[in-house]
């Protein structure tokens, strides 16, 4: 066989797999997506009808939340770990990157844990007001799960940037009598900004898709994932949750090639 | 003085941090072995719960073993000459194959799983089977296997080993299995951890895909966290954490966390 040959037949078994259960079934889903009573027009019904609008909102303004929280919370410990070493940082890194591996449900069941019926919270507000917090299956039990699974994420990436960063900068400004705060935000943070733009897209892309943590959490707020989740199985609406995730993807997708272009690397959207 | 307080202050942000991701995990793996978690740790620590999780849900673990461990079949086949040819070719046609093979991260797994329903629900001995959930996992994973064996031929000089050997008169079969893929090692090394640890928790597709008859931990984890009190949840959980600590501590010894974020599962 010769080498040329030799290549073609590396891409066969590859072609195979992704045709056969990626690139078919994703045109099918397009296809079925404007199958329906709508047709096409179920694309549009995402914008369109005012309860599945109100879920989108929901879902971008949770995701947003998300984003920026993960950023500030990944922005501050990040810089301070990847600048100072003392006893117990590789365990304090440890710590935060240990829940990269979890998936969404098991992030729903940390929540659960902590703000749950019989969760930790719910314990320390009852000993210290009289009144016990419970509020794992509420929009911010949500928002927690979400930067639960977000900060190890995004901390990552900070702390990757940060060490690509130039000290002597920093330090030219410390000479000429800038203060503390003024060299986070007139030298740190404009250098760290492709490193933040990629991880917040990331970030932003993997609270829209997320699925588990909301399923476990099964909270009365509607997300994206399971407004399709519950239209396909429990409405049988097919064409719809097909159009809805067609959209979903193509959302995520969209910013996550923003992140790339921005340095990142996309990561699996997820949780 | 001013930095010693900015340093305490950053610390102690730090570490509240750190408390919010590990407490929980924590105190799951001790309601696991809790006689009963309302009345705290007094109560007693037990085994029953974890022996009752093994009666109930041991078959969710091997299944989700045999899955993982097909997968990682699947993706080492599939992914090694993928790598191997796209590297060989870099121009414009493996750009878009690479793109291709890694939209399956960029979309959420239920698009991609309702996608496979509507395509393969009809046939419904696949679709009873866990090979259907195989094939979500491997699409899934795929990119990972890819892009990590991508990124040692990257660093080690594929081209001139390839010529060398086939000076020698070696087949290109030969060259592969002889000198490629034993020098593409590490890469094979840290993209099998990975694919093992994401297909072992992968739950969006595996919800989706999955009969009463095929359900995997996650699936299970799902089942329990719903259905069955909190001590066997968390002895559920518990079962979950000591089979992927292995896998992460395993990942950060060889691959490194450290080398950024492109290796990272979801």
């Amino acid at each position: 066989m010769s080498k040329r040959a030799f290549v073609r037949f590396c891409f066969v078994p590859l072609a195979v797999l992704v045709t056969a259960f990626f690139v078919l079934p994703m045109a099918r889903l397009v296809l079925v997506g404007a199958s329906g009573d709508q047709g096409l027009r179920a694309y549009a019904a995402i914008l369109l009808d005012p309860r599945y609008r109100a879920t989108l909102f929901n879902t971008v303004s949770l995701a947003a939340a998300t984003t920026i929280a993960s950023l500030v919370v990944a922005t501050i410990s990040g810089l301070f770990l990847q600048r100072h070493r003392f006893l117990g940082h590789s365990l304090l890194v440890a710590m935060l990157t240990f829940p990269l591996a979890f998936p969404g449900v098991v992030v729903g069941f940390m929540i659960i844990l902590l703000a749950g019926r019989q969760g930790l919270l719910g314990d320390v507000t009852l000993h210290l007001f009289g009144t016990k917090e419970v509020f794992a299956y509420s929009l911010q039990g949500l928002f927690l799960g979400y930067l639960y699974f977000s900060i190890p994420r995004v901390i990552l990436t900070i702390m990757a940037a940060v060490e690509k960063l130039d000290p002597s900068l920093e330090e030219a400004a410390r000479t000429l009598g800038a203060s503390p705060w003024r060299v986070v935000r007139d030298v740190i943070l404009p250098a760290l900004a492709p490193a933040l733009i990629a991880s917040g897209a990331i970030a932003f892309a993997t609270a829209m898709g997320a699925f588990g943590t909301a399923f476990t959490l099964a909270t009365d707020v509607a997300v994206l994932p399971m407004l399709i989740y519950t239209e396909f199985t429990l409405s049988a609406n097919i064409a719809l949750a097909a159009a809805l995730s067609v959209g979903l993807g193509l959302v995520t997708w969209a910013i996550l090639a923003l992140a790339r272009s921005y340095g990142g690397t996309s990561i699996a959207a997820a949780g | 003085m001013r930095d010693r307080l900015i340093f305490s202050a950053q610390l102690l942000f730090t570490m509240l941090v750190a408390a919010f991701l590990i407490v929980p995990a924590a105190l799951s793996m001790l309601a696991g072995i809790t006689l009963n978690y309302f009345r705290g740790i007094q109560s007693g620590l037990t085994l029953q719960w974890v022996v009752q999780v093994w009666e109930l849900y041991s078959d969710t673990i091997f299944r989700s073993l045999v899955i993982a461990l097909a997968t990682l079949g699947v993706t080492l086949v599939v992914g090694i000459p993928a790598a191997y040819g796209l590297h060989l070719r870099s121009d414009r046609f493996s750009r878009a194959i690479e793109e291709i093979i890694t939209l399956p991260l960029a979309i959420p797994g239920l698009a991609l799983a309702l996608a496979l329903l509507l395509t393969y629900g009809g046939f419904s001995d696949f679709r009873r089977s866990w090979l259907f959930i195989l094939a979500g996992h491997a699409v899934y994973t795929l990119p990972f296997m890819v892009r990590s064996v991508l990124a040692v031929f990257g660093a080690i000089d594929v081209k001139t080993l390839d010529e060398g050997a086939a000076s020698l008169g070696a087949s290109p079969w030969r060259r592969f299995r002889d000198v490629i893929v034993p020098n593409a090692a590490p890469g094979i090394l840290a993209g099998s951890l990975m694919v093992v640890t994401l297909s072992l928790g992968e739950f969006n597709l595996t919800w989706m895909l999955h009969t009463p008859l095929t359900k995997t931990l996650p699936v299970g984890l799902a089942d329990s966290y719903a259905s069955m009190r909190l001590e066997v949840a968390s002895a559920y959980t518990l079962v979950f954490f000591v089979m992927i600590i292995p896998l992460l501590v395993a990942m950060q010894i060889f691959a490194g966390y450290r080398r950024g974020p492109t290796v990272l599962p979801r």
